[in-house]
């Protein structure tokens, strides 16, 4: 099946219509990934028995028309636990997990027909902006395969943008989805915190940490999004608010729409051509009869440390659980049982890893709470405020979603500032919960660009509604990267 | 220098990793970087600003106390390392090396 020229609805209407079955398509989906794997690397783990037996069960049913994801295939991020299937978060410490239960949003996208078909890399528990962190492979971008995939869903990025699945599920933490999307030409998702059920998501930084869909189109995102969302008593930090058809009046276009465009966002560091792309993409909306508006976001700036101080904070907490006793890696001939949890994290987690945790265990101890933690939660203060001020008389905000285009393997990885600073423009959305969204915007130097679009919380659908008009006027999804014997 | 080599080998001990050497002066340099970066939040007036570590609406999230069907024991062994007769099995607390 080619996904290069089948959104959802058209695969769908195929499947009612019965021009394919759910099998034939499920088989020809693997054939693809075979074929491709060996240039790009995105899959950890392939589910191809169960995923065939779940085709050959929906083809004996039939898919039904209001069934809208039924028999789709979709790849998963190898940090959401699936039952029966390795999990690993890409580190040698959960090598052999094999999770008793599964993730929310996995029964979800079962409810929903939806069939898992591989684990996708990912930079080491999330940690990374290239997936240049996972202890298992390198997943190479799908656009030139000298270049960094982004991160830390890189895996599921490629898979999307490069035709192997139609969709995958990914997690941002501080531009986890958004990034790899944009560096692969893609459509990336990051939810309103509290959308998404988190039960599930091997966890990171549990007051950033968010799951969100990778698609090729706008309309596929929406529609796969809230298959995902809604209340889940298993995570109490998701919301009661009613889940909205994210697709009812996407195509109602952006007249009068109010577009806040923050300058801080084009400040230095921001290459001149993704500036200018960025630039054509607001004149764009203009032409669609929105109205654009220069802002200021004066505290943005501070997003990167705040989020290096409590992400890790937060992190030395959540990986406190990995020491060898109840599941995961152990470490071979221990003396006692303190050398069991000392060689096993020492032996299991990568650097990068480490590195946070022990910045995490820095800025939380004793003498250093009130000068680096404390101060780092008053500013996240600060940076709600900026954009609660923005959102009283906006309805999005637009920006890039990266201030370059994908770069080359090794270029950052023993630079850990340098890396960082590759989340500067969306890890403020995480720390205010704020969903946000990158839409391919055109290319620099052969390389996607990405419009960021962050709208007010649990108003998802304006930000969708905002990236169709601009997607269907510019239709950058149509250009493909030349893969798997398309060139 | 924001943080010493003497300071990361003690945080890496509280959060039970061993480091090299080599290692120490690679963490160190990079952690001074990142703690330097981090410096430029002392810059911002921060009086009477209320913390945020947590942007969720939702407090003190109530459920019925009723009774749900656990996790079977024998699913969650599964991924145990070691057992014997369905307890975890562990290495000795005291080192095995000192008694003998």
């Amino acid at each position: 099946m080619n996904y290069f020229e089948n959104d959802l609805t058209t695969l769908h209407a195929g499947l009612v219509n019965k021009q394919f079955s759910v099998v034939e398509l499920v088989k020809e989906t693997f054939a693809t990934i075979k074929q491709r794997e060996p240039q790009l690397e995105a899959f950890l783990a392939l589910n191809e028995e169960a995923a065939l037996k779940q085709a050959a069960t929906l083809d004996e049913q039939g898919i039904a028309p209001d069934q809208l994801l039924a028999g789709i295939p979709v790849g998963i991020k190898d940090n959401i636990v699936t039952k029966g299937l390795t999990t690993t978060a890409a580190s040698k410490i959960l090598e052999n997990f094999n999770p008793i239960y599964d993730a929310t949003v996995m029964e979800k996208l079962a409810e929903a027909g939806m069939i898992n078909v591989g684990k996708l890399n990912l930079d080491e528990f999330a940690m990374g902006s290239s997936t240049e962190t996972s202890a298992f492979k390198q997943t190479k971008n799908a656009w030139d395969q000298t270049k960094v995939p982004g991160g830390s869903s890189g895996g599921p990025a490629v898979a999307v943008a490069a035709g192997e699945i139609p969709v995958a599920l990914g997690s941002d933490t501080g531009g986890s989805v958004r990034q790899p999307a944009t560096f692969n030409g893609v459509v990336g998702t990051k939810p309103t915190y509290g959308r998404v059920s988190r039960y599930g998501l091997i966890a990171f930084s549990s007051s950033l940490d968010e799951i969100g869909p990778i698609t090729r189109t706008v309309k596929d995102n929406a529609l796969v999004l809230g298959a995902i969302a809604g209340h889940d008593d298993h995570d109490l930090t998701t919301s009661s608010k009613e889940v909205p058809d994210f697709t009812a009046g996407i195509e109602d276009g952006v007249k009068g729409l109010r577009i806040a465009v923050p300058k801080e966002y084009f400040a230095a560091g921001v290459a001149d051509g993704v500036k200018d792309a960025i630039k054509q993409a607001l004149a764009e909306m203009e032409k669609l009869g929105a109205v654009v508006d220069e802002v200021s976001l004066p505290y943005s700036k501070y997003g990167v440390p705040i989020y290096y101080v409590q992400a890790c904070a937060e992190a030395s907490s959540n990986l406190q659980r990995y020491d060898g006793i109840r599941y995961g890696f152990r470490a071979k001939d221990v003396k006692n049982l303190e050398d069991v949890y000392v060689r096993t994290r020492t032996e299991g987690f990568g650097p990068e890893v480490k590195r946070r945790i022990m910045l995490g265990t820095y800025v939380l101890a004793a003498g250093s709470y009130d000068k680096f933690f404390k101060k780092a939660a008053q500013v996240r203060t600060l940076v709600c405020r900026d954009f609660a001020r923005v959102f009283k008389d906006h309805d999005v905000i637009m920006a890039p979603t990266t201030a370059t285009p994908a770069f080359s393997f090794g270029a950052k990885v023993d630079d850990p500032v340098a890396m960082y600073m590759n989340d500067v423009l969306t890890i403020p959305s995480n720390l205010a919960g704020l969903p946000g969204m990158s839409v391919p915007a055109g290319f620099v130097d052969g390389m996607p660009v990405g419009l960021h679009i962050i709208a007010n919380s649990f108003d998802e659908q304006t930000m969708y509604r905002a990236a169709y008009a601009y997607e269907q006027a510019t239709r950058f999804f149509e250009n493909v990267p030349a893969i798997g014997g398309q060139n | 220098m924001a943080i010493s080599a003497e300071e990361v080998r003690h945080v890496a001990a509280l959060a039970k990793m061993a480091v090299t050497d080599e290692e120490l002066t690679k963490f160190t340099a990079q952690m001074d970087d990142i703690l330097g970066m981090v410096e430029q939040l002392q810059e911002v007036d921060t009086t009477d600003v209320p913390m945020t570590y947590n942007v969720t609406d939702a407090r003190n999230v109530m459920r019925p106390d009723e009774a749900v069907p656990g996790t079977d024991r024998a699913e969650l062994m599964k991924n145990v390392p070691e057992s014997e007769d369905g307890y975890i099995k562990v290495p000795a607390i005291i080192d095995e090396s000192e008694e003998g």
